[in-house]
């Protein structure tokens, strides 16, 4: 090799003790770095949206048809359930060598997650509305499909929304492990340095801080859109 | 009522139009003819070539830190250089980051000479060379039999090393790995995933050394000198690069058996996309190795190590401070 | 475009990888590069500490949820704590619970972060089953058994524990699920579970990941009938009569209901 003269790149002066080098909790590291958690952020935020939103969909499509087709309701619970027992992490990695790394592995594990959650609520939700509102609705001379619309579904939102929320908080955890898939989020920056505890505290933290955001903007989505069990309770 | 059942068909399409949105663009750019002729080379700075745009990189890198910064390293100055670049970095260990390759999911990531000779290409510990060089030729060779070519590697080595702290070293009387002979077995080793099955790793300290240690503890590799200061490991496996070598004193055991190969680092890449990217690609690529010296390497992994920054901003700083990007 | 044949073999090749899988759970191999030995008898440490590490954070989990929730359940106070701590408790990501210990305790082994953050995990369902299960507890059994001159820790024995244990059974049954999944990221930070194969898929191959996953998921099954039978075993007969067939096996809803809480 040529001998060439390379230029020097600035030597750090590290003696010195100091908050980052003992690993504590240093706010002026925080506030220097900050922004490498803000594209994380987003990409978990994404993810967990997402994944809920097309959840809901599917299995407010389930249950439709499982409203409609009593015998339907078993099968899919069991097969909505067999995602269940597997462990968040097999499926991240068990879809890599067929739809790659990146997003779409993570959000189909993750919807395959809250498709469990979701649709037992709905069927729940169906289950609790009392037997005279139907009656009542039948005598008033609806069809099935305006009873379905105008008084069963406002009547099973309570459990509906808990549902969500509870689909919700769960996403946001799972999506922690996303990164093994390669679809980035909190985990990613957690797991860029577990031992340095200022790292842990901010990509811990704004995870728990993204779940408590959500699930207290659906208790007030549910709040408003079921204003008699307000009242109920009033 | 009403407002309720607007409110779910609300839901729903809103539901359904994020579910569009996100299978919306997923679809990289296709890379399309090789360009013009490279701008002649200048004083040490990349020169931005517009008509590189058309092609497409994805940069990959393997788990750890001197990976990710290499990775940065690569993609911002190829960007610097006009191509469209991606990263995908920390994708995993060396398997994982070859079949990466292979399958297209990225254009390239850094390898090391030594782990492509033993991981990749099966070679036994009395076939290393011991030349740097010369353990280049042979790793590009065996690329090339993968439709792969391998660049020109970067000045600095960052081998595998077996580690203890100073005071294991001290009153165990260790100094080479041979030394550990006879003590390992009541010793606690701790290392990658991988380490198990790699010739460079448990496995050559068995089969090399004839080592058997008491237990062996597969971690994260970040983990490394982690677990030798919590006093978790007897003995774990670092890079000479570590900046944490020197920090936390720590004794690295003398290679006596030879069984670690030289380990520069070399950019991997499939044939066709590097003739696809042109002759800029390599000039770059020459041009970003030139400053990484083994000083210049450690002071980097120091900077996201110790100071723990993030090695995107590490990796610009390097640009900047060497004169490749205009400050 | 024809890329329906290339995902055509891939389909085939990954139901092939079932077979090689549950030939990964019964015979051991060389590992994907060699040198080590993989699959058959070498999942067996992984198993044991896998349900080492279970039972042990399920046993810390129950012996402070327990008594808090009878106890909170019993006097009525605390509805708030129950349900927040039930709310928080679903917040928080189980990686980054088992961070936060590895990362604050360097010191302790990591067998014992990691148990103690499973246990942390565990704790909501149980404590939020129980305080429920206690309030659900019909006002006049338990007015009749103070008019009988029972005190409280007697009421909460003999009356409002058995009642609730359905309900408790259920919040039980949901943690070691739960745990059973977390534990898979352990080896993530060096406690080495069946999760290891998963996570290590360049050690383990394929048929490695998909066998471990297989073994998991049949153990979190396992445990769902076993605990399942030992709920039915301890339930009082009277109540097994009153809600009429085997407790355990109310409305198919109603399991699933007390099931999810929280998920891995």
């Amino acid at each position: 090799m040529i001998e060439l003269v390379f230029a020097q790149l600035q030597r750090r002066d590290r003696s010195g003790a100091d908050c980052v080098a003992d690993n504590g909790i240093c706010p002026d590291w925080i506030a220097d770095n900050f922004d490498r958690y803000v594209t994380p952020f987003w990409e978990h935020v994404y993810l967990t949206l997402v994944s809920v939103a097309i959840g809901f969909a599917i299995a407010f499509g389930l249950a439709l048809l499982a409203h409609r087709w009593r015998w339907l309701a078993s099968p899919i619970t069991q097969v909505t359930g067999i995602f269940y027992t597997l462990p968040s992490v097999a499926v991240f990695f068990l879809l890599l060598p067929l739809t790659g790394r990146g997003n779409t592995t993570a959000i189909i594990a993750l919807v395959a997650y809250t498709l469990l959650i979701l649709f037992r609520n709905f069927m729940a939700g169906f289950e609790n509305v009392p037997a005279e509102a139907r009656d009542a609705g039948r005598g008033m001379g609806l069809t099935e499909r305006q009873l379905l619309w105008g008084v069963e579904l406002p009547l099973a939102l309570p459990e509906i929304m808990a549902g969500l929320r509870i689909a919700v908080t769960t996403t946001v955890g799972l999506a922690s492990l996303a990164f093994l898939a390669g679809a980035g989020g909190l985990g990613e920056a957690l797991f860029d340095d577990i031992n340095f505890r200022s790292n842990v505290l901010v990509a811990g933290g704004l995870a728990i801080g993204l779940a408590v955001v959500l699930d207290l903007l659906i208790l007030g989505l549910q709040k408003a859109v079921t204003p008699w069990t307000r009242a109920a309770a009033a | 009522m009403k407002p309720t059942r607007l409110l779910i068909a609300l839901l729903v399409l809103v539901c359904a139009a994020v579910f569009v949105t996100a299978c919306g663009g997923d679809d990289d750019d296709e890379s399309s003819a090789p360009q013009a002729e490279s701008t002649a080379a200048s004083s040490g700075k990349i020169q931005r070539n517009d008509a590189n745009s058309k092609v497409q990189l994805t940069i990959g890198s393997k788990n750890f830190t001197e990976q990710k910064v290499l990775g940065e390293i690569y993609a911002q100055g190829l960007e610097a250089a006009g191509y469209k670049v991606n990263k995908d970095l920390n994708l995993g260990d060396e398997k994982t980051a070859l079949a990466a390759v292979k399958s297209d999911e990225i254009s390239a990531y850094p390898e090391y000479t030594g782990t492509a000779l033993l991981s990749f290409f099966g070679k036994k510990a009395d076939q290393l060379p011991k030349d740097p060089q010369a353990a280049y030729e042979e790793a590009k060779a065996g690329f090339a039999e993968d439709g792969l070519v391998a660049f020109p590697p970067t000045p600095f080595t960052s081998s595998n090393e077996v580690a203890v702290l100073q005071q294991t070293a001290d009153e165990l009387g260790l100094k080479t790995i041979s030394d550990l002979k006879g003590k390992s077995q009541d010793l606690t080793l701790y290392g990658s995933p991988e380490c198990r099955q790699r010739l460079d790793c448990l496995l050559g300290l068995q089969q090399v050394y004839g080592l058997k240690f008491k237990k062996f503890v597969p971690v994260d590799i970040a983990q490394r000198h982690e677990v030798l200061t919590s006093g978790r490991a007897d003995v774990s496996i670092v890079f000479t690069t570590d900046p944490q070598i020197q920090r936390e004193k720590e004794v690295l055991l003398e290679d006596d058996q030879g069984m670690f190969p030289p380990y520069n680092s070399t950019l991997v890449m499939k044939q066709e996309t590097a003739d696809e990217a042109g002759a800029d690609l390599q000039k770059t690529v020459e041009m970003l190795q030139e400053q990484l010296t083994d000083e210049n390497m450690q002071e980097l992994n120091a900077r996201v190590d110790l100071d723990k920054k993030d090695p995107a901003v590490v990796a610009e700083e390097y640009l900047t401070e060497t004169g490749l990007i205009g400050g | 475009m024809d890329s329906g044949g290339g995902r055509m073999s891939t389909t085939l090749a990954f139901l092939g990888d079932f077979g090689d899988a549950f030939d990964y759970i019964f015979n051991s191999r060389e590992s994907q590069a060699g040198g080590a030995r993989v699959g058959g008898t070498e999942l067996l440490p992984l198993l044991w500490t896998h349900l080492k590490v279970t039972a042990l954070a399920m046993a810390i989990a129950i012996a402070i949820s327990l008594p808090i929730g009878l106890a909170l359940g019993h006097t009525g106070r605390g509805a708030f704590a129950a349900i927040s701590i039930s709310n928080t408790g679903r917040a928080v990501p189980s990686v980054a619970l088992i961070a936060f210990f590895v990362a604050f305790f360097p010191s302790t082994p990591e067998f014992w972060n990691v148990t103690v953050a499973l246990a942390l995990l565990a704790i909501p369902p149980i404590l939020t089953n129980a305080y429920v299960g206690v309030r659900q507890v019909s006002r006049d059994a338990v007015d009749a058994a103070r008019g009988m001159g029972m005190s409280g820790t007697q009421i909460v024995r003999s009356v409002e524990f058995p009642l609730a244990l359905p309900l408790i059974f259920g919040g039980i049954r949901t943690s070691t699920v739960n745990v059973i999944a977390t534990a898979t990221i352990a080896p993530l930070v060096g406690v080495l579970t069946l999760g290891d194969p998963i996570i290590s898929g360049s050690v383990h191959g394929r048929a490695g990941q998909i066998g471990a996953s297989i073994v998991v998921a049949a153990l979190a099954i396992a445990a769902e009938v076993i605990l399942a039978a030992v709920q039915r075993a301890v339930t009082p007969t009277g109540i097994k009569l009153e809600r009429g067939g085997a407790v355990g096996s109310p409305s198919r809803l109603g399991t699933l209901k007390r099931r999810i809480q929280t998920a891995p």
